[in-house]
């Protein structure tokens, strides 16, 4: 209880933020949000709804007031309540991020894994190569270079779109996976990077306990040594940088779905920002900063149950 | 000062990235003379030349030039390879410059934040907030919010990155704060803005250092990808990530317009993080053993 009243303040100052970065843009805020395609009607409706015509922290309160309420504007571009808008798009956003978080943690917690063991053995001199290469590449140059290979040169795969998992229009879970494939491994890449080095060292410094020694000493398995015994301890620094990872991960998320066009939350994003979609942005903004606030919530609970050395 | 020259020197990774570095900045600053044209130069009888061919090149004023087209030309007629050349002018400038005003402004802020206490709570709050919204998104609306400009994408960049700085600056200054230098300086009623500049900067520059050049990395990159979506600088101002963007929409038939600013792009940022991780490596032993740990 006392970890979710903490995150009043923090989500209260993001709200502070989003509110303030439009009132950086020149000219009449009322104007800004109706966007292009408003009427002068419209720019009148906005400014008596938001109160626009009175100090900045009534209509601060106001503003913090309807979203409070789950009301985060209404975009006059696309005629559609942000909230509306958001919900049409969640779907793609989160089969991509979620896929990708899963992916990666399979792939790097047991490769992290490995080269704690064998440190300095090739598998560990390849994979600390990878993370630095691996924070060098931006994640649409790997969907290009995926696009490219396994799409264009070898048709293994779909270049491009997205099909629904849930709705009248889906295809399947079959269909769904297949054009996830690439999105999936080109976003994966920078977040194995970043768990597999976490993984390493936090396994690694394992490695060096007594009860390490002492597990060897007992006769087990050097499997059960490396998984019930130095993974199961490491496993708090691992789960922490997979929880920062979300920043990283929602960023990579809007550059991915414009590579390969997916009808997600980031192209909303992007197309809000082309067309100065201020309504938009701004739900975007803290519909995204909630959502890695609140994983990262659970993640500290989540220390409960991997270390029951930590109590809060 | 000369030993801590040759330990830099001697480490692998930081003569690499300072290699890389200064072949890149020496190809930034030689770009006229490189064999480029205008890189803003449309020549409509030379769309889409394939990379590698020899030909004549038509400027704006008429002039017509023989010109090799190392790495092709894109929709609009325009010399790929001159693009990329001048495009590394901006992604250095960018990254250099994000740098600079992130670790001016968050030593500061962090400055202010470690050595008056009452500050520190407003200051520290606001930071938690900045640090909740994910890097990317914030830049994207500091950008749709400002407009697309030089200086407004620096700014849109480096405001992320502010928190952390602000932080390592907040701790450094707290344990500094309790040095016995520092209390002498006190006891001397030494002004507190001579206290923070002479007494507590100098003993935090060196994990600034490595900070930064980390923030100018990722500025790059951020600014490829601000770019690439379509929201950074205007394509009149050549960026890796706007000829990308650019190619993008024939990336199909013409894929060289992607690749070849990707095989600039990412070089650099490799060189500045390998700088970087040499850097900490000797410059800062004691953060280095903290974040592997």
């Amino acid at each position: 209880m006392q970890r979710l009243l903490a995150l009043v303040p923090v989500l209260f100052t993001v709200a502070v933020i989003v509110f303030l970065i439009l009132r950086l843009t020149p000219g009449d805020p009322a104007a800004v949000i109706a966007g292009n395609n408003a009427t002068n009607e419209d720019i009148d409706r906005i400014r008596e709804q938001l109160g626009l015509t009175r100090p900045l922290l009534t209509q601060f309160m106001i503003w913090l007031g309807n979203v409070v309420q789950g009301d985060l504007g209404y975009s006059f571009y696309l005629n559609k309540p942000v909230t509306e808008l958001i919900a049409q798009r969640i779907e793609p956003t989160l089969s991509l991020a979620a896929g990708t978080m899963l992916l990666a943690v399979l792939v790097a917690v047991p490769l992290g894994t490995l080269a704690a063991w064998r440190m300095g053995g090739w598998l560990d001199r390849i994979l600390s190569g990878f993370a630095v290469a691996g924070f060098s590449v931006p994640v649409f140059v790997i969907g290009y270079v995926l696009i490219y290979v396994f799409a264009i040169e070898l048709q293994w795969l779909p270049v491009q779109g997205y099909r629904r998992l849930f709705g009248a229009s889906s295809q399947g879970l079959g269909a769904w996976a297949y054009q996830l494939v690439l999105p999936w491994c080109s976003l994966a890449t920078i977040y194995v990077a970043l768990i597999a080095r976490v993984t390493r060292a936090s396994v690694s410094e394992a490695l060096t306990e007594d009860y390490i020694r002492t597990a060897r000493a007992k006769g087990i398995t050097e499997q059960m040594v490396l998984l019930r015994h130095a993974l199961a301890n490491a496993a708090v620094p691992i789960v922490t940088v997979v929880g920062i990872g979300i920043a990283l991960l929602i960023g990579g998320v809007v550059v991915t779905e414009t590579v390969y066009a997916i009808p997600g939350l980031g192209s909303l994003t992007v197309d809000a920002v082309l067309n100065r979609d201020f309504p938009v942005i701004q739900g975007v903004v803290l519909f995204f900063s909630l959502l890695y606030v609140l994983i990262n919530l659970l993640v500290d609970l989540s220390y409960l149950w991997l270390d029951p050395r930590i109590r809060y | 000062m000369k030993s801590v020259v040759r330990k830099l020197l001697a480490h692998s990774a930081i003569r690499f990235g300072m290699s890389v570095l200064g072949l890149l900045i020496l190809l930034a600053a030689l770009a006229p003379w490189l064999g480029t044209v205008d890189p803003a130069a449309m020549d409509s009888a030379n769309i889409n030349t394939q990379a590698g061919v020899a030909g004549q090149f038509t400027l704006l004023d008429g002039t017509s030039l023989a010109h090799t087209f190392w790495m092709g030309s894109d929709n609009f007629g325009r010399d790929i390879y001159s693009r990329v050349l001048y495009g590394t002018r901006v992604s250095l400038l960018v990254g250099l410059l994000t740098a600079v005003v992130a670790l001016l402004a968050g030593g500061l802020l962090g400055m202010l934040a470690g050595y008056f206490r009452t500050l520190d709570m407003v200051l520290m709050r606001f930071m938690d907030g900045l640090m909740a919204i994910p890097a990317i998104l914030l830049a994207i609306a500091l950008v749709a919010a400002m407009g697309a400009k030089l200086w407004t994408v620096i700014v849109a960049i480096a405001i992320p990155e502010i928190p952390r700085v602000t932080r390592l600056v907040r701790s450094l200054v707290l344990t500094l704060r309790e040095e016995p230098f520092v209390e002498a300086a006190k006891a001397l009623a030494t002004p507190t803005p001579v206290i923070l500049l002479r007494h507590i900067l100098p003993n935090a520059m060196a994990p600034l250092i490595v900070q930064g050049t980390f923030i100018a990395a990722s500025a790059v990159l951020t600014e490829a990808i601000l770019s690439f979506l379509g929201l950074g600088l205007p394509a009149d101002i050549p960026t890796w990530g706007n000829i990308m963007a650019e190619g993008r929409v024939q990336f199909t038939q013409y894929p060289g317009n992607v690749l070849f600013p990707a095989l600039f792009l990412v070089p650099t940022v490799l060189a500045i993080n390998l700088l970087g991780d040499g850097l900490r490596d000797v410059l800062d032993p004691k953060f280095a053993k903290r974040s592997a740990g």
